[in-house]
């Protein structure tokens, strides 16, 4: 007893903050984004960016339970945003325009879309869709990828993600009953707004309402996350990310275990994607490329993986670094300088540029996972221990 | 007797189908289009040209995947990374030979042997630039991270490609370029049976075979290349055997390179268009093949190649080609499911 609490502090490194701080600090940050609204522009463009940025966060999350907890790397996550997105564009739209008999069905729906013809459901009812198209969605594209390992699994994935894409993009060319799979490159547009109970619909010209249901998503997502991190399912994932033999002689069941990976992950990306659609206000073939999984991968990686906090904040630099900071900030940066030149069309080479940085810099991630960074710690002692053994005669 | 052995033979015969299907299921996987398309070729229009046409454009398409492939699996078995880099490393081969062979002045009006010289000497310096500059990315990107975790090299991977992309898009716009034709590539040299073979098709073979010839020579006579297969094998070992690994290493991304400019200029005088975007799917295309071929394995990476560019050409030939990508990465998705490993199996450490 006594042994293990003076053995605790050596773990730490000596930056390392104490819990209580620790606390505290997640404590003023979440208080601040929650109030952070009232005090920026309501139409303007941050609340724009962090609005996105919010959703970026939950699908982060998502993938975080794939590659973080359950060690299987997916480079197919748009997938599960497409499919989200084509919910809320299937189910909250002018899409199935001919929809009983141009009348359109309407399910505990108010305001404008009320008579609209189309299938027009009430949000919630989209979100439990997206979540159950999601998790079906994930456990398929995990069923192939069950006997694979490692790098393969990423490719399968890829496959899938490449795969969906592509029936979104030329989706309009396949027909059922007279009604196309997708829109295409023309996208489901508009898309309903979000309709909440007791509250006005809302609008694209205030912004706020969008950013709080998008912070309450994200609470939602971070909680549920905790959670199952700490569940017997949660123990189960990394067991077998840690040790894939051990753990199923072990018991854990192999089968199980990854296929609710991948649907969990998948949920979270479905609820994201039916709220960005709705908030995006178009369903566009051309935002599920393969990019934006390599874009989510590479906020879960930066940010540490396995480590929600680090997750939320790798996807909040991220998406501020794509949407806001390169385009708007440092495009101004030419001109003030004297210099005649568009930085716009280096936008993504100075993307690509930070990620080098960022990662030859701090390769754990920004926050990592407290177990990673004991192996990792323990990895060099380890190594130390052998030089000197070497050195001995 | 015969009761007791009645049960034993079935099992044995169901057991047998089952490492009968485990050992060709693949393969019958692979012969799904092709044999469907030539049942509808022979119906509709009595012979097989059509198909012969496609095999033949599949192949020289196939090869460019092939030399690309091979960058892949080689990297992927020496370092266990994806080099998503590859694919740009690729679309700047065909940027570098353009500008290289316009500026030493080879035009559509060029006389034979000053075609022949100057397309060698740009073949030349294409792979030895992209090969420099596969080993500077790898000095820059990769090695400082060699003992971070895992997916720590996978994001400087991505953002290489990123900016290499940029490179491109300021290289030569975000369109379409077309480029002289200087070997009058869809000029018909012969035809057999139907079947056309066009200079285009006889410049992808020329230049793939010595090159993948060579490269397995030396991957598997010299020194370099016995170094690079015992530092694929095990790198602590190799280390310890006295072999400098970050050389090898080094070496390894600049074969990968030289390769990969090789495909870049095949690539630019097949097509005669050259845009920035082309590495993306092309790197795609290559990896599927070197994964197809089983990874870390050379001939498989070469085999894979080829597939891929002949299920490509009959994708775009007879679906269209804009479901093609769908259609390689479906083929892609059931070759994993029916033999993980790859055609001709995988050289991994991993794989054991």
């Amino acid at each position: 007893m006594r042994a293990a609490s003076t053995a605790g502090p050596s773990f730490r490194d000596r930056f390392e903050l104490s819990h209580r701080v620790r606390v505290g600090i997640t404590a003023a940050a979440l208080i601040a984004g929650g109030l952070l609204p009232l005090f920026v522009d309501g139409g303007g463009g941050f609340i724009d960016d962090a609005t996105v940025a919010l959703a970026y966060v939950m699908m982060a999350l998502g993938l975080n339970i794939i590659v973080g907890f359950a060690g299987l790397l997916d480079l197919g996550y748009v997938a599960f945003f497409a499919i989200g997105a084509y919910t809320m564009g299937y189910f909250g739209s002018l899409f199935h325009i001919t929809a009983n008999g141009g009348e359109g069905v309407h399910i505990l729906v108010a305001g404008p879309a009320a008579q609209l013809p189309g299938l027009h459901f009430n949000f919630f009812i989209i979100i439990v869709l997206a979540i159950a198209a999601t998790t079906i969605a994930g456990m398929l594209i995990g069923l192939p990828t069950l006997r694979l390992r490692g790098d393969y699994i990423a490719i399968v994935t890829l496959a899938f993600g490449e795969i969906v894409g592509r029936i979104a993009i030329n989706g309009d060319e396949i027909k059922f009953l007279d009604t196309r799979l997708t829109a295409g490159r023309q996208g489901i547009t508009p898309v309903d707004k979000i309709d909440l109970p007791f509250l006005e619909t809302f609008n694209s010209l205030e912004l706020r309402p969008w950013y709080w249901t998008a912070f309450v998503l994200v609470l939602i997502a971070v909680f549920v996350n905790f959670r199952l991190r700490d569940s017997r399912l949660g123990r189960a994932w990394i067991a077998l990310r840690e040790d894939e033999v051990a753990a199923v002689s072990m018991g854990v069941p192999q089968v199980k275990t990854k296929l609710l990976a991948y649907g969990t992950g998948a949920a979270f990306g479905g609820v994201s994607g039916a709220f960005l659609g709705s908030y995006l206000n178009t369903v566009n073939a051309d935002q599920f490329q393969f990019s934006f999984s390599i874009f989510v991968l590479a906020m879960v990686i930066l940010g540490g993986l396995g480590s929600i906090w680090g997750v939320v904040v790798g996807a909040i630099a991220l998406s501020f670094i794509n949407n806001r900071l390169i385009p708007d900030v440092l495009n101004d940066v030419p001109g003030k300088i004297g210099l005649d030149f568009d930085l716009t069309e280096l936008s993504f080479g100075i993307f690509g540029f930070l990620l080098v940085i960022m990662m030859v810099l701090r390769p754990e991630g920004l926050i990592p996972e407290r177990r990673r960074k004991i192996e990792l710690k323990a990895g060099i002692e380890g190594l130390v221990v052998d030089e000197d053994t070497e050195k001995q005669p | 007797m015969a009761a007791a052995g009645l049960p034993a033979s079935t099992s044995g015969a169901v057991s047998s189908v089952r490492r009968f299907l485990a050992q060709n299921g693949l393969i019958g996987v692979l012969l799904i289009m092709p044999l469907a398309f030539a049942f509808h070729d022979l119906r509709t229009e009595g012979d097989l040209s059509r198909l012969g046409n496609n095999l033949v454009d599949g192949l020289s398409n196939g090869s460019i995947w092939a030399l690309v492939a091979i960058g892949y699996t080689l990297v992927y078995g020496i370092v266990e990374l994806i080099n998503f880099a590859h694919g740009e490393v690729f679309m700047l081969g065909s940027f570098v030979s353009v500008s290289f062979f316009s500026t030493i002045g080879l035009t559509v009006a060029t006389g034979i042997p000053g075609l022949v010289a100057g397309l060698l000497l740009t073949l030349l310096v294409t792979m030895f630039a992209l090969g420099t500059l596969n080993t500077m990315i790898e000095r820059v990107a990769y090695r400082p991270l060699r003992n971070a975790p895992k997916l720590a090299p996978l994001i400087t991977a991505v953002g290489f490609s990123f900016i290499l992309l940029n490179v491109g898009l300021l290289w030569r716009g975000g369109s379409q370029r077309s480029i002289p034709n200087l070997i009058d590539s869809q000029a018909l040299l012969v035809s057999i049976a139907g079947v056309n073979i066009t200079r285009g098709d006889l410049l992808a073979i020329a230049v793939t075979i010595p090159l993948v010839l060579g490269m397995t020579i030396f991957i598997s006579r010299s020194r370099l290349g016995k170094a690079m297969r015992a530092t694929a094998q095990d790198p602590d070992a190799a280390r310890l055997m006295g072999i400098n690994v970050d050389t090898t290493i080094s070496a390894t991304f600049m074969i990968g390179g030289l390769l990969a400019g090789a495909a870049g200029l095949i690539y630019a005088l097949y097509q005669t268009t050259i845009w920035f975007f082309q590495g993306f799917t092309a790197g795609l295309i290559a990896f599927t093949a070197a994964v197809m071929g089983g990874i870390g394995n050379i001939r498989g990476a070469v085999l894979g190649g080829l597939i891929i560019g002949f299920i490509q050409q009959l994708s775009d030939n007879r679906i269209g080609s804009q479901w093609t990508p769908a259609v390689v990465f479906a083929y892609l998705v059931l070759i994993m499911v029916f033999k993980p490993s790859g055609l001709l199996g995988e050289q991994t450490r991993e794989a054991g």
